[in-house]
């Protein structure tokens, strides 16, 4: 049945339309990724950030104890 | 209630009328419509600022064509395309200049204090903008027919008048819309084109394929009716959207 | 466990299974033979992205009759998301043209010219908020724009669609007349983008809500710095270029307004 199929297939060669097939999900995949990508460097910043803030919000409290 | 006639050119119409009547209840929407319609085509009248570039855009697009096609006249489907592609961008610099007077001198801030409905100003622009466009065809069409058109534009015309008129509706509808939202933005010259364009697409294709068959060397055809089903259905639905919407865009 | 895991993981799974399904289950295609997998990637991509758009309208119509801000919020990330699946679509269908047809591009393929026409307008998305400074009337005039633009999507398919009709036929093959097994690939990849849709939006939600409760944190901070004289002026030069107008409570609960779109 599948060979009968296989010689059925039309003038695309099978390994020429793999190509396209295979670019296809990889334009999905590649969205993904760069997504994922973006989120983790926006991560980082948030946390950079929150770091900051902390710290800063430690200093205030140090000094209205000396104070 | 006296319609009084606008002394200098940003005094709103609305304005002065809720100045002198002074009545209790709001003012009735038709006569607010007549009178910011009065307003903006005297305003046109008096500076000329929209109409004359616009026809004078059109004409050079012919020109334009004539030597980017190569051609002495064209007929059928690339005529009836070189036509609506013309009046489309000479209509974007109409939209453009829309709201452009209001914005820049205060003219919103009047009309909001004023006690009316707000989509008087929607439906004032939009018949001014409609207004501008038949005029713009009067010139365009026949300079058209007498530079580019190879077929005579007699037997054509009664059903490019309906086809034109369907179209104007749309663009009317649609780029007032759109120049109400571009205009208080910071890109407001290249926004409104941007927006209006893609927006304007369906009527593009609607008016080109019923202007066609008009267009040929030879028999003039009809208009298919399926083209006018749906630049009337995209009339409808978009003219109904602006007026539900309009009001969002003036609030401040 | 958190319900953006829950769905991550639900959306990790299907998506899975249809991969298997598309090339170990659905069998080859009599015309297009190897080709016609693409079918199960660019098909959902556009439906998912044409239901977003209109999605992005309705809560648009929300955001204009409560003024809730988070409406604006959710508008305009599921406006981004679809942008996206819809530059995918554009990519995809490309792809499977050049296959076909030996061309990049085909204007008798009704969906893709569709597809072209809705990117260019929602091209001019951010475009618009950017030019405008204030972010109440920024989400106000995205909202118009968005119920605009989602009205337009359904009405150009139809306008699109009637003037390629008598000219070609598809060329890209449509989704009816499927044999079982075809179908069934074709809903669960449809299950799986649509899952993987929803889990980006909720995960840029939360990333913009964050940012949020950061932007309030940090203003906070500063007012207590200018009320003590602070000499700590770290949190003022990193002000950001659109602070969220104080009508807007900085609160947990609310997400206040996008303001910059892509800090």
């Amino acid at each position: 049945m599948g060979a009968l199929l296989l010689g059925e297939l039309p003038a695309l060669p099978l390994h020429t339309a793999g190509k396209y097939v295979a670019g296809a999900y990889v334009v999905l995949f590649a969205i993904v990724l760069i997504y994922v990508a973006i989120m983790s460097v926006r991560l980082g910043r948030v946390q950079r950030e929150l770091g900051e803030l902390l710290a800063q919000s430690q200093e205030r409290s140090e000094a209205e104890e000396e104070a | 209630m006296s319609t009084p006639v606008p002394q200098t050119r940003p005094a709103p119409a609305a304005q002065q009328q809720a100045d002198t009547a002074a009545p209790p209840a709001q003012t009735g929407t038709l006569s607010t419509v007549a009178a910011i319609l009065r307003k903006e085509l005297l305003i046109e009248l008096r500076t000329l600022e929209s109409v004359p570039g616009m026809s004078l855009f059109a004409l050079t697009t012919f020109v334009v064509f004539h030597f980017a096609l190569n051609r002495n006249n064209v007929d059928g489907d690339l005529a009836a395309g070189i036509l609506w592609v013309t009046l489309l961008f000479a209509a974007m610099l109409g939209i453009n200049r829309l709201f452009v007077a209001d914005a820049d001198q205060g003219g919103f801030d009047g009309f909001l204090l004023a006690p009316v409905d707000r989509s008087a100003m929607l439906l004032a622009k939009a018949l001014a903008l409609l207004a501008y466009l038949v005029v713009l065809e009067v010139v365009a069409v026949p300079a058209f027919a007498l530079l580019l058109l190879g077929p005579p534009i007699g037997p054509a015309l009664p059903g490019l008048v309906g086809v034109l008129a369907l179209g104007d509706l749309g663009v009317a509808a649609i780029g007032t819309l759109v120049a109400a939202m571009a205009v208080r933005t910071r890109a407001r010259d290249l926004l409104g084109p941007l927006l209006a364009l893609p927006l304007l697409v369906p009527i593009v294709i609607g008016g080109v394929r019923a202007s066609e068959p008009l267009l040929v060397l030879g028999h003039t055809g009809t208009p298919g009716a399926r083209w006018l089903l749906l630049l009337g259905l995209y009339d409808l639905v978009f003219g109904l959207i602006a007026y539900a919407l309009f009001d969002f865009l003036l609030e401040d | 466990m958190s319900p953006p895991s829950r769905l991550s993981i639900a959306t990790v799974v299907v998506m899975t299974v249809a991969l298997g399904l598309v090339f170990f289950y659905a069998p080859l295609e009599a015309e297009q033979g190897f080709l016609q997998k693409i079918f199960y990637v660019h098909v959902p991509l556009a439906i998912i992205a044409l239901c977003g758009f209109v999605a992005g309208g309705i809560m648009a119509i929300a955001h204009l009759r409560t003024r809730d801000p988070r409406w604006d919020m959710r508008s305009y990330v599921t406006i981004h998301m679809s942008l996206i699946f819809a530059v995918g679509t554009l990519i995809t269908g490309s792809i499977w043209a050049k296959g076909s047809w030996g061309h990049w591009w085909v204007w008798s393929e009704p969906t893709l010219v569709s597809f072209l026409i809705v990117f260019l307008l929602y091209a001019t998305y951010q475009p618009l908020r950017f030019a405008i400074e204030d972010p109440e009337r920024q989400a106000r005039y995205a909202s118009v724009f968005a119920v605009t633009a989602g009205a337009f999507v359904p009405l150009n398919f139809i306008a699109v669609r009637l003037s390629t009709a008598y000219l070609h036929p598809r060329v890209l093959g449509s989704t009816s007349n499927l044999p079982s097994q075809m179908a069934l690939t074709f809903l669960v990849s449809l299950l799986g983008l649509a899952l993987l849709f929803t889990t980006l939006c909720k995960y840029e939600l939360a990333a913009k809500h964050a940012r949020a409760q950061l932007r309030a944190l940090r203003r906070a901070a500063a007012e207590r710095e200018g009320l003590t004289g602070g000499e700590n002026s770290g949190a003022h030069a990193r002000r950001p270029r659109s602070a969220a107008p104080t009508q807007y409570p900085a609160t947990a609960m609310t997400a206040g307004s996008p303001g910059r779109p892509t800090v």
